[in-house]
């Protein structure tokens, strides 16, 4: 045996141990990835799941005429100032008699949202009989009642209810006066400084006329610039600098594309700050260069063969374009528009830029009304201190993921059925 | 007659435009014994009087809407007496606002002075008149258009020459969007940043080392000038930054490699896209993570072993951005590592090299520029990064290196300085824009220099 094959055969042991050191570092490596996304998602789920419910507490509401200063249930005026919160502090009281002082009745009075009162206003709207009757009903339960109930023994120490509120709330869940419903103020309501009222519909429907706007703007432009630098343009210097433009705008920040947004589009063309219209042209000029090039990838697919059977049959280079290599790359271009405007979705950084994080309560109706987004409505939401808007926040999330899931499925089944393979 | 309608009114007459070019097209071909006597078919003609219809009105339109603002502006202004007459930018906007909203309704008239109550009024009648001349000169300039085209029909038009010249140009219109966004990025960021740097020195911003962008409201309020030293910005991007790369870089990196050499085709079907999803949540989803699970997680980790945690460290932020840009690492040199010639491979392997040794020894250092590109990518991508440093870094401008510490960055200062209360051409805007300045010029050379590596080094082996 010589030497060399002696010296090999006594490190092999060690280059074996290192080859698999290396493959379980690889392995690992992917593993570190995965974990990191399985913790992201649990995290969200866990602090998430519970803003889908709500606690409501069972109480007998008498529609007292005197109390709520009510005379006439069809006097829009009158119901409007009615003094409902007088009616639910009566019913408290009668619920849990021998509160007496004034520390402990305000205590009590807390128990019940500040919202329900307009729950009974609209009760009253729809039937005026009500007046003076009395009602078992389930009331919207605060959010500091609502976390108490939703908690473990071990984290109801930490409550932010007072000890006399506790027994309270322990007394009516031990009697069944408490129950749990779906969430709906979620998904109708606008934002609130209460986190029970608060709601993501706002945010949804602000998100909506955003994306409607650039996806409007976007998709026509982005196709036309591809269609001219792939089937058009001259090869000269001025192509040059559109592809180097746009391959760069790729790689920007954001965040610079919102400092655009708020120097141009709003200090120089005077459009109003915070609106969906300005949000979908500052995320327009973000998408493009995704579109542009997916657009021309696209168009890049579709056979020579093609466009020389067509123009040998007369056709011109725009018939060509138009009646052929559009259609044949479409598939193509919805794919990368889809994937463009889940990215421009999950945005939230030039919008801070342009004023759509303003408290907005109102539901917008159009895109010219001041909104806010979902993405910044999490962001608002995970900076409030309060811990219900912490759920709510991950609840919000999960709406977003659930609606970026499905745009993405949605491009890959469109790439796998429609497009064709040459 | 408000824009909406006038465009629909628009949308009308094209329709009709586009009709009766049909119509006549059709009608001229009758006697010379059918369409194909025509130079083009109907549909062009159709089509070009349809442009003609359309689109000198739509060009002053948009002419229109996107100056009339300003010059009424201007010439209520000009209506006040001399004593109103605004004379500095902040008074300006007062004047026009208290204008504005007396026209509007908001403010009632007799709260204010007798001229500005005469300019709301000269505001709303220039208004009235100027949307009353619009709805004239589109609809006078459409119906004109059309009718121009219409009497032109003629068998021998090259009607569908001119129609395709025309969508050419809209197609090279769309093209040049891209350069007119780069334009209007540098300018916005140049013009407030060089009158930002009228206010403070270049120098200052570039090498002080005091970051408090407070300035006051009042002259004799404590503190009022303000200190702009960049400095602190500068390091803790970079901290927080090369905190992610050293997440990012070695997960990434093996991954791919695994990937690339090791899994076997089902694995890589599966983990390739699961990595990629990470590419796919929105950042404010992993600043929220950063902020109300990593975040509290360190510093009670920090607590149980007697260090001193800040509850906004950029530990936090930085190891959350790592796990972002680990698909942008992961997927670039999974790109090179596999645009590696198998033959050096087999080269490799033949004289008896394990697979690790070939990687480390062959593999790896033939894809080293393309990675190092990929890398410099993810940098300017995690310097660029704006949600989670604004949800998990903080906000005080600490020039430290400790990574335990709350550090602040430019894009946290960018947002906190423009979303808060502006005031109107105060340094502490302008500082924003200033700060945006740099932060484009150093992801855009970061870019350009990864790209130029990525290219080359693909040149290479094609």
């Amino acid at each position: 045996m010589s030497q060399t094959t002696e010296k090999v055969r006594k490190t092999l042991a060690r280059r074996y141990r290192a080859e698999k050191r290396f493959k379980a570092f690889g392995l690992g490596a992917i593993g570190i990835g995965l974990m990191a996304l399985v913790l992201l998602f649990t995290d969200i789920i866990g602090k998430g799941h519970s803003a889908f419910v709500e606690y409501e507490i069972q109480l007998p509401v008498t529609f007292d005429a005197e109390v709520m200063d009510v005379s006439d249930p069809r006097d829009e005026e009158q119901l409007n100032y009615g003094n409902y919160q007088g009616v639910i502090r009566d019913a408290l009281a009668d619920r849990f008699p021998g509160v007496e002082s004034r520390l402990d009745t305000r205590a009590l009075n807390q128990l019940v949202s500040t919202g329900a009162g307009y729950a009974l206003r609209d009760m009253l709207r729809e039937d005026p009989s009500l007046l003076g009757e009395t009602r078992t009903l389930w009331l919207l339960a605060d959010d500091d009642v609502d976390l108490f109930l939703k908690a473990n023994e071990k984290q109801r120490e930490d409550s932010r209810l007072n000890e006399k509120q506790q027994a309270w709330v322990a007394e009516l869940e031990a009697s069944g006066e408490t129950r749990m419903v779906f969430n709906q103020s979620l998904f109708s309501y606008g934002d609130s400084r209460e986190p029970e009222q608060a709601g993501i519909l706002g945010a949804i429907l602000g998100s909506l006329f955003t994306m409607i706007v650039t996806l409007v703007l976007s998709f026509p432009i982005g196709v036309a610039a591809a269609v001219y630098l792939e089937e058009f343009a001259p090869k000269n210097r001025f192509t040059d600098f559109i592809e180097v433009n746009i391959n760069n705008l790729a790689a920007v920040p954001s965040i610079i594309f919102g400092l655009l947004g708020l120097a141009v589009i709003i200090g120089l063309f005077g459009l109003p700050r915070s609106v969906p219209l300005v949000g979908g042209i500052v995320l327009t000029l973000m998408t493009l260069p995704t579109i542009i090039i997916s657009s021309r990838a696209a168009i890049k697919a579709v056979p020579p063969s093609i466009r020389q059977a067509a123009m040998g049959l007369g056709a011109s280079k725009m018939q060509v374009v138009l009646h052929h290599v559009l259609p044949l790359a479409l598939p193509g271009m919805l794919t990368g528009a889809i994937i463009g405007m889940a990215q421009a979705l999950g945005e939230t950084a030039p919008l801070l830029m342009i004023g759509m994080v303003a408290f907005i309560v109102d539901l917008p109706a159009g895109p010219l009304d001041a909104a806010t987004v979902l993405p910044v409505q999490i962001y608002l939401w995970a900076d409030s201190p309060e811990q219900s808007f912490e759920s709510l926040a991950s609840a919000a999330i999960m709406v977003l993921l659930a609606f970026l899931i499905t745009m993405n499925t949605l491009a890959v089944i469109l790439r796998k059925r429609l497009e064709r393979r040459w | 007659m408000q824009t909406g309608n006038l465009l629909l009114l628009l949308v009308v007459m094209v329709a009709g435009a586009y009709y009766l070019g049909l119509r006549r097209s059709f009608a001229l071909a009758r006697p010379l014994g059918g369409i194909r006597h025509l130079h083009s078919l109907p549909f062009y003609f159709a089509m070009r009087s349809a442009m003609w219809c359309a689109l000198p009105a739509l060009v002053v339109l948009g002419l229109w809407l996107a100056f009339d603002d300003s010059i009424i502006r201007q010439q209520v202004l000009a209506s006040l007496p001399a004593e109103l007459q605004p004379t500095d930018a902040s008074s300006y906007n007062l004047t026009l606002s208290k204008i504005q909203n007396v026209a509007s309704g908001a403010l009632p008239v007799n709260f204010v002075e007798p001229p500005i109550a005469a300019a709301a009024e000269h505001l709303q009648s220039l208004r009235q008149t100027s949307a009353m001349a619009l709805t004239v000169v589109v609809i006078v300039l459409c119906m004109f258009g059309g009718a121009w085209a219409w009497l032109k029909v003629s068998p021998q038009l090259r009607a569908r020459q001119q129609v395709e010249r025309v969508l050419q140009t809209l197609f090279m219109l769309c093209a040049t969007v891209a350069i007119l966004t780069t334009v209007g990025i540098v300018m916005s960021v140049l013009f407030e940043s060089i009158r930002f740097f009228g206010k403070v020195p270049v120098t200052d911003f570039l090498f002080g080392l005091q970051w408090s962008p407070q300035t006051a409201l009042r002259a004799d309020q404590v503190a009022s000038g303000g200190a702009f030293g960049a400095v602190p910005l500068f390091m803790g991007t970079m901290l927080i930054s090369a905190i992610a790369l050293l997440v990012a870089v070695p997960v990434g990196l093996m991954s791919a490699i695994y990937l690339a050499e090791y899994a076997s085709k089902r694995v890589r079907t599966v983990a390739k896209p699961a990595l990629e999803v990470l590419a796919g949540v929105p950042t404010v989803v992993y600043g929220f993570f950063a902020a109300l699970t990593v975040a509290p997680f360190i510093r009670g980790m920090g607590e149980s072993v007697g260090l001193d945690v800040a509850s906004e460290s950029a530990l936090a932020a930085g190891l959350v951005m790592g796990i972002m840009i680990i698909p942008f690492v992961s997927s670039l040199a999974d790109d090179v590592i596999t645009a590696v010639p198998q033959a050096m491979r087999d080269g490799s392997l033949g004289l008896g090299a394990t697979k690790s040794e070939t990687i480390k020894k062959v593999i790896f250092p033939a894809a080293l520029p393309g990675i190092m590109g990929g890398i410099l990518l993810a940098a300017s991508r995690a310097i660029g990064e704006t949600m989670i440093v604004v949800m998990a870094a903080g906000l005080a401008a600490n020039l430290t290196a400790n990574p335990l510490e709350a550090v602040t960055t430019i894009t946290v200062q960018i947002v906190t300085l423009l979303t808060g209360d502006q005031e109107f051409d105060s340094a502490k805007t302008l500082a924003a824009f200033a700060l945006g300045l740099m932060l484009f010029i150093t992801t855009l050379v970061m870019n350009i220099f990864a790209l130029h590596i990525v290219k080359k080094y693909r040149e290479q082996y094609d």
